[in-house]
């Protein structure tokens, strides 16, 4: 009847820019790799979908569109030690080392100087995909070769989209993914009213705009990221009506070793206790938010303690007047671009997925590289160590495969070093895990019509009867009730619905093998799959494809 | 057969593959079984297995379902749930098709439509040109001639009365308003479930190695780790993957992946009333070409979701992402949709197809060995052609008696004469 018209070639139309290393994410560990590929001549493409550099960690005001050009020029700074818009000096104190971040800013900017670095800010890798050399000649973006494929290996074709929409493919030899996490925050009755957030979400309002989220707050959860919003807040004159912290400091003894071989993360542990201490912040151990009260925004909050099983004790709740609530349960690394590329998951110190890599940062895919929260949520400091392992990785694979130069030998020294503090900074990460599980019973004040997926507006009691009905995995009580097939694609509810899941199969195993320590979302590893890192238009996609062949052929 | 078996072994094989050949006998006569129905294992849990667990169970069969995964976690879970008879010919599959129709409507009946997300949505096909529109017209009148319900849509006009976001410059279509969909993996959990209360026992996380035999005859089915089920029957419904299944029972059968990706967007709302797609979309399915082939299709779901199809291309399990084709269906689904240039694609499924030479599903005893039953190879019809396939795989077990409206013989495995152990 009609020809469907059938094209052989590949149709896709884009323009390919092919680069030595594609970096993806500018936060402590992308800069740390990007400055070390960047320093051995390396061609590199450093993404990221903020305005500025920095990521989370040193999340920076929204830049001024001449961001980039005072980078280029290497302005001298305009007020005090901070860079004109950059980081204005009233907001540095919110920021820990902040002289690392100069420095490695100062060092991107001298690579975008003289041309070494491709900066796409307010850019997002919408997919990628691992493309052969034999493919890749054939197509026909690629005759702008002799690209990075010239050598006959495969090459990952990131496929991205800038700030006016489809932006061509950044081709890439090496790419090390480094995307960061985000918090986690699991419901609760009342998490949904306004002025109850994230405690990322209060952190990076402080960072980005000086802007407090109320008068009275009260912050809950776990972890340590509970202290310097806390500290942020208190500084700013914010009433911390207390920090409710699910576990208890004592969690850390059995790792007492591993906290005396990290004496940065302890002194900045007992800084921010001195600071709460001084300004009279109330830290609350084994106590949990279980309540947000409130008609068109929260107005208060119960709180109740945690037996030693992690269970609150819901009979006796004490109420908090508050006007903003920040929760917080450790983070969840953002691992879309990774999966998107099939790199091998495994379980974190958390119990959630991250990627598997080895002790080069390398990932199960040849050719990606894995760097930061999404190998294992461990901080900021062991980032940078995992960011600049991984450069100094792309720069032996990629100029001295056999490492027997003269630099290799004393980028070896730099890396035996590095790679000794990536060991020991994880053993710290593991330690910190360990001390702040989330409590078994963080859903039992869950109520059947709390919210859980607030996208697709699925309560709590949909999810259980999904789980009930044997749903163990986060994947299946989304196929079963479309609890994150929303617009965040599940960013916000799947920790829940793992957790409920994962807490329905331990309950069904208990009898026969007892388990002890924190829950476990083990069955969300190996579970996910997502061929769209972000979203795209369609209009955007269509314009990919020449005009005439979005036209099928009639042909009789 | 097996080239190393003797010759009394193959006669002996052959006299027993024969005996439940014969019309109207079962894989377990009732002499032998008494009052007590056998015991048959169903290998894969996707929405065929879920059918044929159902029914069996319906019929009194003790039934274990098992797959190595997760229920209807394979292709089940990648396709936009289609019920349709408008992209069927007059032929075996558009028989197979009506009985499949009227069966989900039973169940939505007896399992909540609401639960199945049964939709009695009906298609609408369009043309993109004058000289496709001939063509479409021609086929719906052949459909017509086999009882089909296929209303002629004249002008773009009437298009837009029935789907007021069409492009304007479509020339005409087809409406078939006995197209319904249904949510696949809701509706494969509400079989599972209604099967349990029939008696029916789940085993997920197993894998299956291969058959038990006894004399020529399936006495079981070996998981791998060692662990035996005994059955008197097994259920081969193990979709893309039943040829591998098919060869470790020993009785191979040529089923082979067609890769196929939809496009699922942000909840936009109910925004489509019908499931739309070209004209193009009938040729691709029966197409044997190995090469990309892509035709638009686009629907709403209950979710406020809108899903963008259909490829087709024969790349092996090949599982990546294909930015090229990703751009082709989101061209085509613009090109009828304008609106859809705005709306934000949030993920894309990648499926593959369980195809077959002649496109037709494998149902039936497989007579190399007693005891296998075959359903699978249901292409890009699966959905549609669940209830149906149940519905026979029941009646096979129970020895009969067959549908008169479905011509069986056009899906028994014996067809594929060049397949051998």
């Amino acid at each position: 009847m009609i020809d469907a018209g059938t094209v052989t070639a590949d149709p896709v139309n884009e323009t390919v820019t092919p680069v030595d290393v594609a970096i993806v994410g500018a936060g402590p560990a992308g800069l740390a790799a990007a400055v070390t590929c960047a320093r051995a001549g390396l061609r590199v493409c450093l993404i990221d979908r903020g305005t500025s550099l920095g990521g989370q960690y040193w999340r920076q005001p929204a830049a001024s569109p001449d961001f980039l050009q005072s980078l280029v020029a290497r302005e001298a700074p305009v007020s005090g030690p901070g860079r004109g818009p950059v980081h204005p000096r009233d907001l540095r104190h919110l920021h820990h080392d902040l002289a690392t971040f100069d420095a490695l800013r100062e060092r991107v900017g001298e690579a975008l100087h003289a041309g070494l670095v491709d900066l796409r800010l307010r850019t997002q890798v919408w997919t990628a995909v691992v493309t052969d050399a034999a493919v890749v000649t054939d197509a026909p973006g690629g005759t702008d070769a002799p690209g990075p494929a010239a050598d006959g290996a495969a090459v990952v074709d990131l496929h991205v989209l800038g700030p006016a929409g489809v932006a061509g493919v950044v081709r890439a030899r090496r790419l090390v993914i480094a995307t960061g996490a985000h918090d986690i925050g699991l419901p609760f009755p009342g998490w949904d009213l306004p002025g109850v957030m994230t405690i990322g979400g209060i952190q990076a309002l402080l960072k980005s705009s000086d802007v407090v989220p109320g008068r009275r707050v009260a912050l809950g959860g776990t972890g340590p990221f509970l202290l310097p919003v806390a500290t942020g807040l208190a500084a700013r004159g914010v009433e911390v009506v207390g920090v409710f912290e699910a576990n208890a400091p004592t969690g850390w003894w059995p790792h007492l070793s591993t906290v005396v071989r990290n004496p940065d993360r302890l002194r900045e542990g007992l800084a921010y206790a001195a600071t709460l201490a001084r300004r009279r912040v109330p830290f609350r151990p084994r106590t949990m938010i279980v309540e947000a009260h409130g008609h068109d925004r929260v107005e208060a909050v119960s709180v109740c303690r945690l037996d030693r099983a992690g269970r609150p004790g819901l009979e006796s709740v004490v109420r908090h007047d508050v006007d903003a609530v920040g929760i917080g349960w450790g983070f969840s690394p953002i691992l879309d671009l990774a999966v998107t590329l099939r790199c091998a998951t495994r379980l974190g110190d958390n119990g959630f997925a991250v990627v598997a890599v080895d002790s080069e940062q390398r990932s199960s895919v040849p050719m990606v590289l894995v760097a930061g929260e999404p190998t294992g949520v461990g901080g900021a400091a062991l980032a940078l160590a995992e960011g600049e392992l991984a450069g100094h990785v792309v720069v032996a694979d990629l100029t001295d495969p056999v490492g027997t130069t003269a630099r290799s030998r004393r980028t070896g020294q730099r890396l035996r070093t590095v790679r000794r503090d990536v060991v020991r900074l994880r053993s710290f990460a593991t330690a910190m895990h360990a001390a702040h599980p989330i409590p078994p019973g963080w859903a039992a004040a869950v109520r059947r019509e709390t919210t859980v997926c607030r996208c697709e507006e699925v309560d709590a009691a949909t999810v259980l009867e999904a789980v009930a009905a044997g749903a163990d995995t986060a994947r299946q009580v989304k196929q079963l009730t479309r609890a994150g097939m929303g617009w965040c694609q599940g960013r916000t509810c799947e920790p829940a619905c793992a957790l409920l899941a994962a807490g329905a199969a331990q309950q069904t195993t208990r009898e026969k093998a007892p388990l002890a320590g924190p829950v476990g979302a083990s069955a969300l590893a190996g579970d996910t799959e997502r061929l769209v890192a972000q979203p795209v238009s369609l209009g955007a996609l269509a314009d990919l494809l020449p005009r005439s062949s979005s036209q099928p052929s009639h042909d009789q | 057969m097996a080239a190393d078996a003797s010759p009394f072994e193959v006669l002996c094989n052959i006299l027993l593959s024969i005996a439940p050949m014969a019309r109207g006998r079962g894989v377990i006569t009732r002499s032998e079984k008494g009052e007590r129905m056998g015991r048959v294992v169903v290998i894969g849990a996707g929405i065929v297995g879920a059918a044929c667990t159902w029914y069996a169970a319906h019929a009194g069969w003790e039934v274990v379902l098992v797959d190595r995964g997760r229920p209807g976690a394979g292709t089940t879970s990648r396709g936009e749930g289609n019920l349709l008879v408008s992209d069927k010919g007059d032929g075996p599959e558009l028989d197979l098709m009506r009985l499949s129709r009227r069966l989900w409507l039973e169940l939505g009946d007896h399992l909540g439509r609401d639960r199945l997300e049964l939709d009695e949505k009906g298609g609408l096909v369009v043309a993109t040109s004058d000289a496709g529109l001939a063509g479409l017209r021609t086929f719906a009148a052949g459909q017509r001639a086999a009882g089909v319900d296929a209303i002629d849509v004249a002008t773009a006009g009437d298009l837009r009365r029935l789907e007021p976001l069409l492009s304007d410059r479509l020339p005409g279509g087809v409406l078939y308003p006995e197209d319904l969909q249904v949510q696949p993996v809701l509706a494969a959990d509400a079989l599972v479930a209604g099967a349990r209360q029939r008696g029916a026992s789940t085993r997920f996380g197993v894998e299956v190695e291969g058959a038990v035999t006894s004399g020529g005859r399936l006495t079981g089915v070996r998981l791998v780790g060692g662990e035996v089920l005994g059955a008197d029957a097994v259920v081969n419904a193990a979709g893309t993957w039943g040829g591998e299944v098919g060869v470790r029972l020993g009785a191979p059968i040529p089923v082979l992946p067609r890769r196929g990706f939809i496009l699922v967007t942000e909840p936009v709302g109910p925004l489509v009333r019908h499931k739309v797609y070209t004209a193009e979309y009938v040729d691709n399915v029966a197409s044997n070409d190995a090469a990309l082939q892509t035709s638009t299709v686009v629907e709403s779901t209950r979710g406020g979701t809108i899903l963008i199809g259909a490829s087709r291309e024969r790349v092996g399990y090949d599982a990546g992402m294909s930015p090229k084709v990703v751009a082709r269906l989101a061209a085509g689904a613009v090109e009828i949709f304008p609106f859809l240039r705005r709306v934000d694609l949030l993920r894309v499924y990648r499926g593959f197809r369980p195809y077959c030479p002649d496109h037709l599903p494998v149902i039936g005893p497989d007579p190399r060995v007693p005891g296998v039953i075959h359903a699978c190879g249901h292409e890009g019809a699966g959905i549609g052609l669940a209830a149906a396939t149940g519905y026979l795989v029941a009646r096979y077990l129970d020895g009969g008696p067959m549908p008169d409206e479905v011509p069986v013989s056009a899906f028994v495995p014996d067809r594929f004469a060049e397949v051998s152990v």
